[in-house]
């Protein structure tokens, strides 16, 4: 089994970070994993994606040019990367900054009204937490509990109260998919 | 150390430099090189060591001459720009038979080009770089594990032939995280001595002299050609390449670094459709597989090069051949990776091609 994804979304979401998590929880499984992040000229509120390929077998290519799976943070970002994903693949995307419907109709569609749950949680800043819990609830590509494994080694230092807000976050994604 | 870690390719060969006892780094900042230069800011002060991030490049790599010359072991690291500017120091270090580990993050040229990932340095890491009759010893690695390794073994050479050598990688090696294995650095055990050169040893009596200067009549050919039998023997030992289904296969794709991978992919999806390809992976690019190369062109039809530049390869990969078989090519350039289905696209094209045409993508 191989999983090909892309995570999406504008400067300052942390769509890099939950590349990072998926990476990190897919190595914790014991899978074959690469993150590449798009680099370089890059600003707060400017795109940003990364591609995160997680697989049972060595990977060839890290890039995730035909990706099983979207993670769509913003508008901006499923107008680009609507059209890349494999037929039959995942569209997740964030309900709370995107109006419009997906136009595919060969691909699976996840709502994730990411920034409305992480309100209620405590901070809108967490709101790539509550779409990577809904991503690994519904497809199981890595599990949530790997996931918030991961958080503890991405997030080292980072305090409790950081912590346990996208722990939560993480979780109430991961209800919405269950 | 066991276990893994996800780490970053840029970081690992910071990491493995340390672990290999590099006690200099100068370098001066360039994408998509930076986090290797971050790295090392923070590692080498760590260890008690030297970092220095230089005024430009062209002084990185004197003060590298500099930390040679004494006989420590010293690295430098940028993109294409950056290295272009190192060409004249690389050329005195090959010269005065100095040991030095550099790293080129390749991104797109010419010029400044751009900061995307790109394996169009190639001419530049393998035919020279800078002027004169010399040979740099050239690992191109393809995944993180592989950065962090031959960064170890790079600096191992630097002492056994005292040569330049060189990580030849890009920006998707470099940029990427993967698992990797902190291997601990072993000591070969039978590296030369560097007594008899290395200046600043108090136990040297005589006075020694470390120059790239050869003036009197026939001494720079002698020297050279002194150069030369050492190069000779790096051919002779130090070939390195892996291969994947070349045994069977009636196509043999040539790739290496990050097309390697994506070659890797396409040769899965054609044999998933019945077509017999194979991958021939260079691991050093110079000195260049060409006899294997040479093999397998007297054993199949076709070869196809993929490479993330024009052609580069290519050539190398055509004289190998010596006209035993065609030679095509799938080039892309300036930050174009090549796609899986695109490159199985070109080998049904070529499959059913005839005669001595030669198909060229980019």
């Amino acid at each position: 089994m191989i999983s090909k994804i892309r995570c999406a979304g504008f400067g300052g979401q942390g769509v890099v970070l939950m590349g990072k998590l998926l990476a990190q929880a897919g190595m914790m499984e014991d899978k074959h994993t690469t993150f590449f992040p798009q680099y370089g000229a890059a600003m707060r509120g400017g795109t940003a994606n990364c591609s995160v390929v997680v697989s049972d077998d060595a990977i060839a290519s890290p890039m995730a040019q035909e990706p099983d799976v979207v993670l769509i943070m913003n508008g901006p970002s499923l107008d680009k990367f609507e059209s890349t994903v494999r037929p039959g693949g995942w569209i997740f995307y964030n309900t709370s900054l995107i109006d419009r419907e997906v136009e595919r109709d060969d691909v699976e569609i996840f709502k994730v009204a990411a920034n409305d749950v992480a309100d209620e949680v405590g901070s809108t800043r967490s709101a790539n937490m509550v779409m990577l819990g809904a991503f690994a609830a519904k497809l199981g590509t890595v599990s949530v509990e790997a996931l918030l494994d991961s958080l503890d080694v991405m997030l080292e230092g980072k305090g409790d109260k950081i912590m346990n807000l996208n722990r939560e976050a993480m979780k109430r994604g991961a209800a919405l998919a269950e | 150390m066991s276990g893994k870690v996800l780490m970053k390719g840029n970081e690992a060969i910071g990491e493995a430099a340390v672990q290999a006892g590099c006690q200099c780094y100068f370098g001066y900042p360039i994408t998509p090189q930076n986090e290797l230069t971050a790295y090392m800011s923070k590692r080498m002060l760590e260890e008690g060591r030297v970092f220095i991030q230089s005024e430009s490049e062209i002084a990185a790599i004197n003060m590298c001459f500099g930390a040679a010359a004494v006989g420590v072991r010293t690295m430098t690291s940028s993109s294409g720009p950056g290295i272009s500017l190192k060409q004249e120091g690389i050329s005195y270090t090959a010269g005065a038979e100095l040991p030095l580990f550099f790293v080129n993050v390749m991104r797109g040229g010419p010029g400044l080009g751009n900061i995307a990932p790109s394996q169009a340095d190639y001419f530049q890491c393998t035919k020279g770089g800078g002027h004169g009759d010399y040979r740099v010893l050239v690992y191109a690695p393809s995944d993180v594990q592989e950065q962090y390794d031959y960064t170890m073994l790079g600096f191992d050479m630097a002492d056994r032939y005292r040569i330049p050598v060189l990580l030849a990688t890009d920006g998707i090696l470099g940029q990427m995280m993967e698992p990797l294995v902190l291997n601990e650095y072993k000591d070969p055990g039978d590296l030369p001595s560097k007594a008899a050169w290395r200046l600043g040893d108090p136990a040297t009596k005589e006075p020694l002299w470390t120059t790239s200067v050869y003036l009197g009549d026939g001494e720079l050919e002698e020297h050279n050609l002194k150069l030369q039998r050492k190069y000779d023997e790096i051919v002779e030992k130090e070939v390195r390449f892996e291969e994947t289904s070349v045994d069977d296969a009636d196509i043999v794709m040539v790739a290496y670094g990050t097309s390697a991978r994506v070659a890797k992919s396409a040769m899965e999806m054609a044999r998933a459709e019945g077509i017999k390809v194979g991958l021939h992976r260079p691991i050093t690019l110079w000195p260049f597989p060409e006899k294997r190369l040479g093999e397998i062109a007297g054993s199949v039809d076709n070869m196809l090069a993929v490479e993330m530049s024009l052609g580069q390869m290519w050539e190398d990969v055509r004289l190998a051949s010596c006209g035993a078989c065609r030679v095509h090519l799938h080039g892309r350039t300036a930050g174009g990776i090549p796609e899986e289905a695109a490159i199985v696209d070109q080998i049904k094209k070529i499959m059913s091609s005839k005669g001595d045409e030669i198909i060229r993508n980019f």
